[in-house]
């Protein structure tokens, strides 16, 4: 093989070096697009094809869009979907400006205690999301957890969080807690890639550093700022272990189709309807994908993903 | 770390100088600026009690016995009277026949081998995609970008069903096929080699006679070593902290990772009578397994952060 390569290289042609990159490129990228196709193309096409099904007792049958149709018009699905866009709508911008506030902070005054603060608010991140979810769940518990004799302490009831009024608040900062940290760290070296002259001269022209930071900081790193959106964004969307973890300790207040992810897996188990089941995740991917697309249209100027 | 410190200090002597020379209006500005500080100290500190507290409750939630996690003695954030983490792991050992250190192994199991098998193959792919042109490149290469928009939740209700059609659910390698699946990973690999991997070196390689294969070996992976310590890092701790995928495709408990494992206990103890409640069970569960991850998260920290911000910093 060796020898074969030496003659190739003294050749050194260009449509030899061009047969190399060929052969070699797809040798060393050929693992993955097996892996690709193994685990993301023919489930989703599988789970497509199963889609476009209906089995009931006397068996199965071809309906096209039909699933679809009732997808669309399931007042289950349709309640946990928006529910799923009301906390992408309230959870997104929270945990994005703590993220970005902590990190604007931080890059502000660097000293040790800045960065002992950037490793425990980063902390959550090294813990998984159900124990995460299990911890604040126990917190939350009128019995277990603190708040009760927190609140008594200054003469107040505590709300409880586990309840119809308090479950969204309780799962947003679930979520706020699990992830914020993630986000700050991303921003954080963010700016440590702004060069400091741009801002130095500011200074000396007597700016504020709120102003600094506002005008100068926040857009010289908003590439960052909108890839971070997205992955929270596909992430709320796709909302599952925290309300699924939290249902344990509040079933009657967490239904089984609370997010759309949830309602597939009960169809999947609970209900046995795979083909419908099929249908809502495949109906809630093609929701998050055309969310990102909408997303990245709009902030295209920004992100810099265009190629 | 010693950067920070530098350029702290020498901020701060530029501080000193200025205020010496420009007169009393500079000095009030000055002193907002220190009250502004005071403010940020305050705001961090009330950060790290919010992002600390559930990690401290569980600390002192792992000594606890059942009874005194609802009744201890000096409320939920303070160790009870009496002291029982030991009872407590060793009722890990003994309770279903010790299937919690069970659960521990699969978790391992999972996350090490599924997280190298992944990592193998995103630093071929990266390292393919950065040195080589081949026909089909720029179509493959957009399919990566596309795959990282679809998030592996999307995926799992279309693997279970697909799963079960081939008879390959409730195994382990329901669990461990899917993680192999890592576009992050080949994205990240691939901007380290565009970055870090002169070309002139593959070349003079290649020159001096390495096949290519030789050249991957002992020429590019030894430069990439931190790239993939990172990749292996990250897809390590996806696949420890996955929860979605093998709730759904295990049904036999011992081939639980932790996480679904501790749920079952949570939902065991909530729908239980009173002998099924293992509460202290759930909590110094949760306590021993999050250690590992802490433990690496501590002192592996510039690699984490080296992974999580390589991809954002281009623009």
């Amino acid at each position: 093989m060796a020898k074969f390569k030496k003659n190739n290289a003294q050749v050194g042609g260009t449509s030899m070096a061009a047969r190399r990159g060929n052969l070699w490129g797809w040798v060393f990228t050929i693992p993955f697009g097996i892996v690709f196709l193994l685990f993301l193309v023919i489930p989703l096409v599988y789970a497509f094809i199963m889609s476009l099904y209906t089995s009931n007792v006397f068996g199965t049958k071809f309906t096209g869009l039909a699933n679809y149709a009732r997808a669309f018009t399931d007042t289950l699905f349709l309640s946990g979907l928006g529910r799923v866009v009301l906390y992408t709508i309230v959870m997104v911008p929270i945990q994005l400006g703590l993220a970005l506030i902590f990190a604007l902070l931080l890059d502000a005054f660097k000293n040790k205690f800045a960065s002992v603060s950037r490793l425990v608010i980063f902390l959550p991140y090294a813990i998984p999301g159900v124990i995460g979810a299990l911890m604040w769940g126990f917190m939350y518990s009128k019995n277990m957890g603190p708040f009760t004799s927190i609140f008594e302490l200054f003469g107040l009831q505590a709300p409880d969080f586990l309840s119809t009024n308090g479950i969204f608040g309780a799962l947003v900062n679930v979520v706020t807690w699990q992830w914020t940290g993630y986000y700050m760290v991303i921003l954080y070296s963010a700016l440590q890639s702004v060069p400091s002259e741009l801002y130095e001269s500011a200074r000396i022209d007597g700016a504020s550093e709120l102003r600094i930071a506002t005008s100068i900081k926040v857009p010289m790193c908003s590439s960052s700022i909108v890839m971070v959106t997205i992955f929270s964004l596909i992430g709320t969307l796709q909302f599952y272990t925290e309300p699924t973890v939290l249902r344990n300790q509040a079933p009657t207040v967490i239904d089984s189709q609370y997010t759309p992810n949830m309602y597939a897996q009960a169809l999947a188990f609970s209900y046995n309807q795979p083909n419908y089941a099929a249908t809502i995740s495949f109906a809630l991917g093609f929701i998050v994908v055309i969310f990102s697309v909408i997303f990245m249209h709009f902030t295209k100027k920004q992100s810099g993903l265009e190629d | 770390m010693s950067t920070a410190t530098f350029n702290a200090s020498q901020s701060a002597g530029r501080n000193t100088e200025r205020r010496r020379n420009r007169g009393a209006e500079k000095a009030k500005t000055n002193k907002i600026r220190g009250n502004k500080h005071v403010f940020t100290i305050v705001v961090l500190i009330v950060a790290m009690l919010y992002f600390l507290l559930p990690v401290w409750w569980l600390i002192v939630a792992a000594t606890k016995t059942n009874s005194g996690l609802f009744f201890g003695e000096h409320g939920a954030l303070w160790f009870a009277n009496k002291f029982a983490l030991w009872d407590n792991i060793k009722q890990l050992c003994t309770y279903q026949n010790g299937i919690y250190w069970r659960w521990i192994l699969n978790s391992f199991i999972y996350a090490l081998l599924g997280g190298l098998a992944s990592t193998v193959i995103s630093v071929c792919a990266g390292y393919g995609f950065a040195k080589f042109q081949f026909r089909g490149k720029k179509a493959f290469f957009n399919l990566v970008l596309g795959a990282l928009m679809i998030p592996s939740t999307a995926l799992v209700i279309p693997i279970f069903l697909l799963m079960s059609k081939v008879g390959m659910v409730n195994t382990m390698w329901a669990v461990l096929l899917p993680t192999l699946l890592n576009p992050m990973g080949v994205y990240l690999m691939r901007i380290y080699c565009q970055e870090s991997l002169p070309d002139e070196m593959i070349e003079a390689a290649r020159v001096d006679g390495a096949g290519e294969l030789r050249t991957f070996f002992k020429v590019s992976l030894p430069i990439m070593t931190p790239a993939i310590t990172t990749v292996y890092l990250l897809s390590t701790v996806g696949a420890w902290n996955n929860f979605f995928l093998p709730q759904v495709v295990l049904t036999n408990s011992k081939l639980f990772p932790i996480t679904v494992g501790l749920t079952q206990w949570q939902s065991q103890s909530q729908a239980g009578a009173a002998s099924e409640q293992v509460w202290n069970l759930v909590t110094s569960g949760s306590f021993i397994s999050i250690i590992p991850m802490v433990l690496a998260f501590l002192f592996l920290q510039r690699y984490w952060v080296g992974g999580l911000t390589a991809g954002s910093v281009k623009s």
